[in-house]
């Protein structure tokens, strides 16, 4: 019976939380990978890592601490590369390592034994809480308004900039203003894939979708439909086979990445002998 | 009768200790076609910017003519590297982007836009390629999508900078010609450093080289090419069609 109840709250959270983090990674990631914007949340992902060290530290939820984080560190990136007063990659490589290392001072200041720790860097089901689920599904509701009333303000900017300067004054807002969704985006589902590997949830499906398009609101689909199969499979996967679930979760969206570049290559094939 | 759409006074612009342009004075009317011509770093892109108040003046002041207030009433056609070109964007959608300073910010397109865009997408030859996204495109299919995004709004300027520079030949004088028709029912100015090409529709001249000098009508091109700062010599066999500005 116990082990009933443990099945049926393991296969809801895992459901819920493929769906939740698939939407948010399918809407964020396009948007990164469409503005070249992989490296930079690379590097917001690794310093939030600092928030978690210091929610250890002082005993504040470290989900929380690392929201903060990432968010101040993102709009710390924008606004010093807006300013062009140091280059952008630099500023990443600084923040990335920097972040790192307060966490790891944090970390081991804390005195006694830190649980859940090894979760935060490569992800856990079994430390998911339902309070984690909730707010990745506030966040996929949030996300889901924000790109279908912004969309094109947000597609144009994305696009040309410099143009979109002629007729917005709103600019730097809404840059600021995703770029902090995109930070909040990667902290929430760092507890579905861990620090190490969270980039790749965003990352992996767009890549998978552009394989097929190159329309942004058809990559934003496809990118949750592949992102939702990856990870309710490396779900399944890692807890029949006992491994860790984000890095299986990662393994699987790369075997469905390869698995679509061989089927655009016969598509291909096809159309070019029908000729 | 022609209509005063934007006039400049004493306007003077820089970059940090970099003077850009010095006190320009300037008269644009509503059936203009004017060259902007001069050496680079002289100022050009600098005088369409102020225009479009991407930057702003040290000194002096553009008036605007009610005509050019408000909306979206100038089209702007920017150098090709402003825009990712491999961003996933469609043909349509960059298209449709020209109509955006009428939206707010929360931009839904109408039935009407859409019927809009479809009509400049034909008449500018992109039909097949309306669905199509701009990695798939040429130089010169890109150029016409991005005259396409300037003129959607149905604007009374069109600011054109450097078009040249990636119009492939079988489009060019296509391009101009589609220029000439736009010319009647809005004022042009468009930039260009390559004197020798610049288009014979062009009605009148405005050098730039941190100063400005307005030449009316189309004149000779001897004075201005002394602007360049090195010694130019236009060699040409037979009946060459060229222009020759008045001193000054």
């Amino acid at each position: 019976m116990e082990g009933g109840i443990f099945q049926y709250e393991f296969i809801i959270k895992g459901l819920l939380g493929a769906i939740f983090a698939s939407i948010t990674a399918g809407l964020a990631g396009t948007y990164i990978v469409s503005r070249r914007m992989v490296f930079l949340s690379g590097g917001i992902t690794h310093a939030s890592f600092g928030g978690i060290g210091i929610g250890y530290f002082a005993g504040i939820n470290p989900v929380v601490c690392a929201a903060v984080f990432s968010i101040l560190s993102a709009l710390g990136i924008e606004y010093l590369s807006v300013r062009q007063k140091i280059r952008e990659d630099s500023a990443i490589g600084i923040l990335w390592a920097f972040g790192m290392a307060i966490g790891i001072i944090f970390i081991y200041l804390t005195p006694g034994y830190t649980p859940n720790l090894m979760s935060y860097l490569f992800g856990s089901i079994l430390t998911v809480t339902y309070g984690d689920i909730i707010a990745l599904g506030v966040m996929s509701v949030l996300l889901i308004l924000y790109f279908s009333i912004f969309y094109r303000t947000i597609l144009y900017i994305s696009y040309d900039e410099q143009f979109a300067r002629t007729y917005s004054p709103y600019v730097n807002v809404f840059k600021y203003i995703t770029t902090a969704l995109i930070a909040l985006t990667i902290v929430l589902n760092i507890r579905m894939a861990g620090v190490v590997l969270v980039i790749s949830l965003l990352t992996i499906p767009p890549n998978i979708a552009m394989i097929f398009t190159r329309v942004y609101f058809k990559i934003v689909i496809w990118s949750v439909a592949a992102g939702f199969i990856g990870t309710a499979a490396g779900y399944a996967i890692s807890y029949y086979a006992g491994i860790p679930v984000g890095a299986t979760i990662i393994f699987t969206l790369v075997i469905i990445w390869i698995i679509a570049k061989a089927v655009k290559e016969v598509i291909n094939i096809i159309r070019v002998r029908n000729k | 009768m022609s209509v005063c759409l934007l006039e400049m006074k004493s306007l003077s612009v820089s970059y940090g200790n970099n003077v850009a342009l010095q006190d320009a004075e300037l008269k644009v009317f509503d059936n203009d076609f004017i060259g902007v011509i001069g050496p680079n770093g002289g100022g050009k892109t600098t005088l369409l910017k102020v225009i479009l108040g991407l930057v702003k003046p040290v000194k002096g002041k553009i008036v605007f003519d009610q005509e050019l207030q408000g909306s979206n009433k100038i089209g702007y056609l920017p150098q090709i590297s402003t825009g990712d070109n491999s961003f996933p964007v469609t043909v349509k959608d960059v298209i449709l982007s020209g109509l955006m300073i009428r939206k707010g910010l929360i931009t839904m397109m109408s039935i009407q836009d859409r019927k809009k865009a479809g009509q400049v997408i034909e008449e500018l030859g992109l039909a097949e390629l309306a669905d199509s996204s701009l990695s798939e495109l040429s130089g010169g299919q890109l150029q016409r999508v991005f005259l396409g995004r300037a003129v959607i709004g149905d604007p009374r300027l069109l600011l054109l900078d450097e078009p040249g520079n990636f119009v492939d030949t079988n489009f060019e004088n296509d391009f101009y010609e589609k220029l000439r028709v736009l010319n009647r029912r809005m004022a042009i100015m468009m930039v260009s450093h390559d004197v020798g090409t610049i288009s014979a529709h062009i009605k009148s001249f405005a050098c730039v080289n941190r100063h400005l000098h307005y030449h009316p009508s189309s004149e000779i091109t001897n004075e201005q090419l002394l602007a360049y700062g090195c010694p130019i010599q236009l060699i040409t066999h037979g009946e060459v069609p060229h222009t020759v500005l008045r001193k000054h």
